[in-house]
């Protein structure tokens, strides 16, 4: 009896404190089995620290790569193979200026091609995942429990069980070399995952507030636009960027379905780039491979709160 | 609630409580549905067809009946392309998610910089799909790239890791493992999750930090593991970025690195024969779907459902 009312105590003092059990007010100590004596204090001090230079000396060497990259960037070809280190003993901007004007077309046209299909992209995620994604979060309607979960299970359908066809349906439409085929996709769909990711929000919006706007007069048409769209944006946010970085990295269906040098992204041109040079201008190819990534860089710095929840929100409850 | 939970328990999850928003269904749902006629379900059944004709994209598809199915297990290519891919795949995911949920314990609990932390380990995981990413890998583990740089400054005389068919597909390895971060940020909002008290009555009876990992956080945490490795599984058997720009688009030295998805690839897109590739997507798919069914089906027996 003793024992049950002590445990139940010390529970409730201990739920009260901060989550960090460095230290411990007074007048508990006696009462708190897990209580610590003043020399394991400094004991998990000396710990935190070094876990923190772990993490930190972790971290570095996973960024290495990166970081080397970027400083090789700078550098003439011949001291990149030398120089294990980050700073440049000499520093070339020569690099840069022969990458962007290496292949037929200067970088800036690759660029361009690669912001079109992201635009494009993202825009149609936008709308159609959002629509698609209010008619099952607010709507009843014959099947809809089958037809959710066909949704839910083309997120994991591989692409390359659909890619020849669609190939073959894109070049009946003579579509090849054109960006239709990365772009009308998106305008349909077809990214189911974002559809779950807005369902999981719009669940989470009050149904009182549809309630409310229902009984002014409203329809559907006025609640999504009028009500989901504007109290969603952290959902779209988090479509968007993702979109964004995912569309500008992907590489098979773009490799696939544009062939001429005029059309090509970002990324193909990389990849002609490497073909092209072999191992002659490492140089100019991690120049070009830096301007590749800024914009990723850019979205993860200033979107990082909408990546971090939404692969948390979609991975979990 | 994850896709796999949502999955699992689709039943509680839609209350027919009204009906007759049909009308503003069929408008709502116009663009996926039509998506789906024609962008998925359709290619779909159209790629099941070819996978039985003999199809080179010029010339009408031939019927030819299980023929492409018999003749991957005569290619050679093939045989070794499955051998290949289930490597790297259970070699590497395993160790991404044990590197995964390592760093999302050391990182939990409010503590000082974790977002800093969490920032530095996941960006690898936005870059890791990208041309650009597999360039930088193809020359650190080049004859004289950084890693060989950096070995020789401790005396050790490295070798062209990318161009040895013995360590080749490590480098691949490697750079899917260098990718922990989108899981790890998963498990540390499962661990968030994980009610403060269970671990202070743990602590009252006494249960050393070890036995509350293994008896608390572990159970608790199987779901996530769980999710985050069907997810990894799915995604790692589709890899082809990297192997395709590490080995210069052809799977070398010596096929060691023709991931299944090259290998398709280069059948339908590269030799055209486009039947057999479409055979090969269908297995893909069986495969990837053969596996998650295991995995559920296994899901019984160590994953832990709280509620």
């Amino acid at each position: 009896m003793t024992d049950a009312t002590t445990s139940t105590q010390t529970v409730t003092t201990t739920a009260a404190l901060p989550p960090s059990d460095s230290d411990v007010p007074p007048g508990t100590e006696d009462r708190r089995p897990t209580a610590r004596p003043r020399g394991r204090q400094v004991r998990a001090k000396v710990g935190s620290v070094l876990k923190h230079a772990g993490l930190i000396a972790f971290g570095f060497v996973m960024l290495y790569p990166l970081l080397w990259m970027v400083a090789s960037s700078f550098k003439p070809n011949a001291l990149i193979f030398r120089e294990p280190g980050l700073i440049p003993t000499d520093i070339d901007l020569s690099n840069y200026t022969d990458g962007w004007n290496a292949l037929l077309h200067p970088f800036s046209h690759y660029l361009i091609n690669s912001a079109i299909i992201v635009l494009g992209s993202v825009l149609g995620n936008l709308l159609s995942c959002s629509l698609a994604a209010y008619a099952f979060a607010r709507l009843e309607f014959k099947g809809k429990r089958l037809w959710f979960a066909v949704m839910l299970m083309s997120i994991m359908l591989p692409i390359h069980v659909v890619i020849v066809p669609q190939y073959v349906l894109f070049s009946q439409l003579e579509w090849i070399n054109t960006f239709l085929p990365l772009i009308v996709p998106k305008l349909l769909a077809t990214d189911a995952f974002f559809i779950f990711l807005m369902v999981q929000f719009f669940r989470g919006i009050p149904r009182e507030l549809d309630e409310a706007a229902t009984l002014d007069g409203a329809n559907h048409l006025r609640i999504y636009l009028q009500l989901m769209l504007p109290l969603s944006m952290p959902a779209l946010a988090t479509t968007a960027i993702f979109t964004f970085i995912w569309t500008w990295n992907d590489f098979f269906s773009q490799l696939i379905f544009l062939t001429r040098p005029e059309m090509y992204t970002v990324p193909i041109a990389l990849r002609t780039f490497v073909d092209s040079t072999g191992n002659s201008s490492w140089g100019s190819l991690f120049a070009m491979s830096i301007v590749s990534l800024i914009p990723v860089f850019i979205a993860f710095l200033f979107g990082q709160k909408y990546l971090v929840k939404g692969i948390a929100t979609t991975g979990i409850k | 609630m994850s896709v796999i939970q949502e999955l699992s328990r689709s039943k509680r999850s839609v209350s027919p409580r009204r009906k007759g928003d049909g009308r503003w269904a069929l408008f709502f749902l116009a663009p996926w549905f039509v998506g789906l006629a024609l962008i998925t379900a359709g290619p779909m059944g159209a790629s099941l067809y070819l996978s039985f004709t003999d199809y080179d994209l010029l010339s009408a598809p031939e019927w030819v009946g299980f023929e492409n199915y018999t003749r991957m297990f005569d290619d050679p290519r093939f045989v070794n392309s499955i051998g290949v891919t289930f490597t790297y795949v259970f070699v590497s995911v395993p160790l991404q998610l044990a590197a995964a949920l390592g760093l999302a314990l050391l990182l939990d609990k409010g503590m000082r910089g974790l977002a800093l932390y969490r920032s530095v380990y996941y960006l690898p995981s936005l870059l890791g799909g990208s041309v650009a990413i597999a360039i930088l890998w193809r020359q650190i583990f080049g004859a004289d790239g950084l890693v060989n740089q950096v070995l020789a400054l401790f005396g050790v005389q490295g070798q062209g890791w990318v161009s040895h068919p013995d360590y080749a597909l490590g480098t691949l390895m490697a750079l899917n493992v260098w990718t922990f971060g989108a899981p790890m940020v998963i498990f540390l909002a499962g661990l968030r999750q994980i009610p403060q008290m269970y671990y202070e009555a743990a602590s009252i009876d006494g249960a050393s930090k070890f036995r509350q990992f293994r008896s608390v956080t572990l159970p608790l945490l199987t779901p996530i593991i769980f999710f985050n490795l069907v997810l990894q599984l799915i995604e790692a058997f589709q890899s082809f970025t990297r192997a395709f720009v590490v080995s210069g688009g052809n799977g070398g030295p010596s096929d060691s690195t023709l991931l299944y998805t090259l290998y398709l690839y280069l059948k339908g897109f590269g030799s055209l024969d486009m039947g057999y590739a479409s055979a090969m997507a269908w297995f893909l798919l069986l495969i990837i779907g053969g596996m998650t069914v295991v995995n559920f089906l296994a899901s019984k027996y160590w994953v832990f459902y709280d509620d």
